[in-house]
């Protein structure tokens, strides 16, 4: 395109404004990004869930725990594939500020469950031979550079240590990567068995159960027959599909979503404004120089093109820079794993900020390029005299 | 008049009235004027008197009230918005009085710019740049800004942009007004070089009698009306 060559020209013109307005879109677009990462974070969880698991918990709380027998009744019921317990040890390693998940499974059910982590066939070998064994999502095997073969002490205060020990004892002795984008790999798992003989209370219980049905479609309704399966008894459930448990989550936290969206229209707002008005300025103080062009033959159209062209290439410039800047500081990883295990740009959010780049680019320049276009050779000349 | 050439310029009753406020101004007031192929006009009359509005009308920048414009035996007054300014781009060149041009842009880049909108390749473009240059003698100053050249060199970069396109008609507007004597004389002989040896056909609107005295015709404008006596 042989005008863009002008276009540029024109944006050096003043550099320190085009820099200023390329600088705040620039973050922007960087706020954009990490937003979308951040709320990735707290839904990431809905979206993974596997619409053929349900997660079976104690009706009051997830606090609360069942009886480990339950497995062998949800298992025999009609149309269920799979169970696996899981529960919640809330293992602190050194310093409560160290926190990340780590929980209690049989390890044989647990992996034919979640097919999502993958763990070396050896790995699982080795697990399945050592009683106090335990597994390491990889980001948290990097972030306490722990190696297989260490040993690492954990404290629990919901369940105490183990009679006359100062600590729980874990040997790693595999670690596990996600097969899909999101899957959470901050999570330590070790034996139920070793767990439950260890514990000092609350022993023959679970946490809760994932159920793995045979036909998706009919998730709602085996999801009521286990419900009343325990109805009136001392320990009632409430199974629901695996996204909407994740989404209770999520939804604890407050509607991130709706907050990130409305973060981000008050930055684009502005952001608008901004870009609007330096196009204004370089419209307006260009009003000769547009009467000339029009003069040599330029259409009213064509500089109406130019101006629009002008002003998406500021919005590209800012905006992808700050896209491009957000995605590689995101590659990092998350800044706060403990809390935010999850932290990536989706594609899709890199899709949707570049559509803004390019609508920002048009709306921000499409008065001054209507009054570039509108504006009359002779009116525009006669300013010099 | 005398002349075989045919008429490249031919302007009936052309009026043209600007408001200002609630009154009126009749510029021109149903004005005649005929300029030959290979003529250079000089346009005089007092400041105000609507030298720049007939050579707008002329360029087609402009559109009259009443009355007929036409160039080279067509009616550019009756072209639509987008057909006038391909008309402009193919037969007239611009010269303004402040040079006009892109500060951004070096010399060949400004000479370049009506050359964008033919079909012609950068190197095509380039090569046509480099002739209109040499033309007005600025063949060595083609990577130079606006501000790094002199008044008189600006208004030749002016006038190669003008010319680079070869049209037939070259509209000036007191091209000399801001120069001093000596490189206003340049300009002046480089017209008149265009003029004779080109054939361009030149109107320059001029109020310095010294200017006009280089053109083949003088006509005064006043009043709204054009006579080849100076006003009283
Ligand atoms: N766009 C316009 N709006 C209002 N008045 C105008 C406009 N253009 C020209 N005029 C008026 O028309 C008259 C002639 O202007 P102009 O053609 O520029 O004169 P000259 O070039 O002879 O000095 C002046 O009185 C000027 O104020
Ligand atoms: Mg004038």
């Amino acid at each position: 395109m042989k005008f863009l060559g002008l276009v540029w020209s024109n944006l050096k013109r003043k550099k320190l404004r085009t820099a200023l307005t390329v600088l705040s879109i620039l973050v922007a677009f960087l706020l954009f990004g990490f937003l979308c990462a951040i709320k990735e974070a707290f839904t990431a969880g809905v979206t993974l869930a596997g619409v053929d698991r349900l997660v079976v918990r104690h009706k009051v709380s997830l606090i609360q725990s069942l009886p480990a027998s339950y497995e062998q009744r949800i298992a025999g019921m009609p149309g269920i594939a799979a169970v696996a317990g899981q529960s919640w040890f809330g293992g602190i390693y050194q310093d409560p500020k160290n926190f990340f998940a780590s929980i209690p499974v049989d390890p044989e059910k647990f992996l034919d469950m979640f097919p999502e982590y993958s763990l070396p066939a050896e790995q699982k070998q080795a697990w399945l031979k050592t009683r106090n064994g335990a597994i390491v999502g990889k980001t948290t095997l990097d972030r306490f550079k722990w190696k297989i073969g260490d040993h690492v002490p954990l404290t629990s205060p919901i369940w105490g240590e183990p009679q006359g020990q100062s600590h729980w004892d874990f040997e790693i002795v595999g670690s596990f990567t996600g097969m899909k984008k999101g899957t959470d790999t901050t999570s330590l798992i070790f034996r139920y068995d070793y767990f439950d003989e260890a514990k000092t209370r609350n022993k023959g219980e679970i946490g809760w159960f994932t159920v793995r049905i045979q036909n998706p479609d009919q998730a709602a309704e085996i999801a009521r027959k286990i419900d009343e399966e325990f109805a009136n008894s001392p320990y009632e459930t409430k199974a629901e599909p695996e996204g909407a448990f994740a989404a209770g989550f999520a939804q604890q936290i407050g509607d991130i979503g709706k907050i990130v969206i409305a973060v981000l229209s008050a930055v684009f707002f502005t952001i608008l404004l901004v870009a609007g008005n330096t196009m204004a300025q370089a419209v307006r103080e260009r009003t000769e120089e547009i009467g000339v062009l029009k003069a040599m033959g330029f259409t009213n159209e064509l500089v109406l093109v130019l101006v629009l062209l002008e002003s998406c290439v500021l919005a590209a410039v800012g905006g992808f820079a700050g896209l491009g800047l957000a995605w590689l500081a995101t590659l990092g990883g998350s800044p706060a794993p403990a809390m935010l295990p999850i932290f990536y740009i989706p594609t899709r959010s890199l899709i949707t900020g570049a559509g803004i780049v390019l609508a920002l680019g048009v709306i921000a320049g499409a008065l001054p390029a209507f009054t570039a276009m509108r504006l009359r050779i002779a009116e525009a000349l006669r300013r010099n005299a | 008049m005398t002349n075989s050439n045919p008429s490249l310029v031919k302007i009936q009753g052309v009026s043209k009235a600007f408001r200002r406020g609630s009154e009126e101004i009749h510029v021109l007031d149903r004005l005649d004027l005929e300029v030959q192929q290979g003529e250079f006009l000089a346009l005089m009359g007092p400041s105000g008197s609507g030298k720049s509005t007939l050579l707008n009308l002329i360029g087609g920048l402009d559109r009259a009230g009443t009355g007929s414009v036409e160039i080279g035996g067509e009616r550019i007054d009756q072209l639509s918005d987008r057909a006038l300014a391909a008309w402009r781009a193919r037969h007239v060149g611009f010269v303004f009085q402040f040079y006009n041009l892109m500060a951004v842009l070096s010399a060949e880049r400004n000479v370049e710019l009506p050359l964008l909108l033919t079909h012609l390749s950068k190197k095509e473009r380039m090569q046509h740049v480099e002739v209109a240059l040499k033309v007005v003698g600025l063949a060595h100053r083609t990577h130079h800004f606006p501000r790094q050249l002199s008044g008189g060199e600006q208004q030749r970069v002016g006038i190669a942009r003008a010319i680079v396109t070869d049209p037939t008609l070259l509209l000036c507007d007191e091209p000399t007004g801001d120069l001093d004597r000596k490189s206003g004389d340049e300009i002046l002989g480089l017209l008149q070089t265009l003029n004779r040896e080109q054939g361009k056909t030149i109107v320059m609107v001029t109020h310095d009698p010294h200017a006009s005295a280089r053109a083949s015709r003088i006509v005064y404008l006043d009043k709204g009306q054009l006579s080849t006596q100076p006003p009283a």
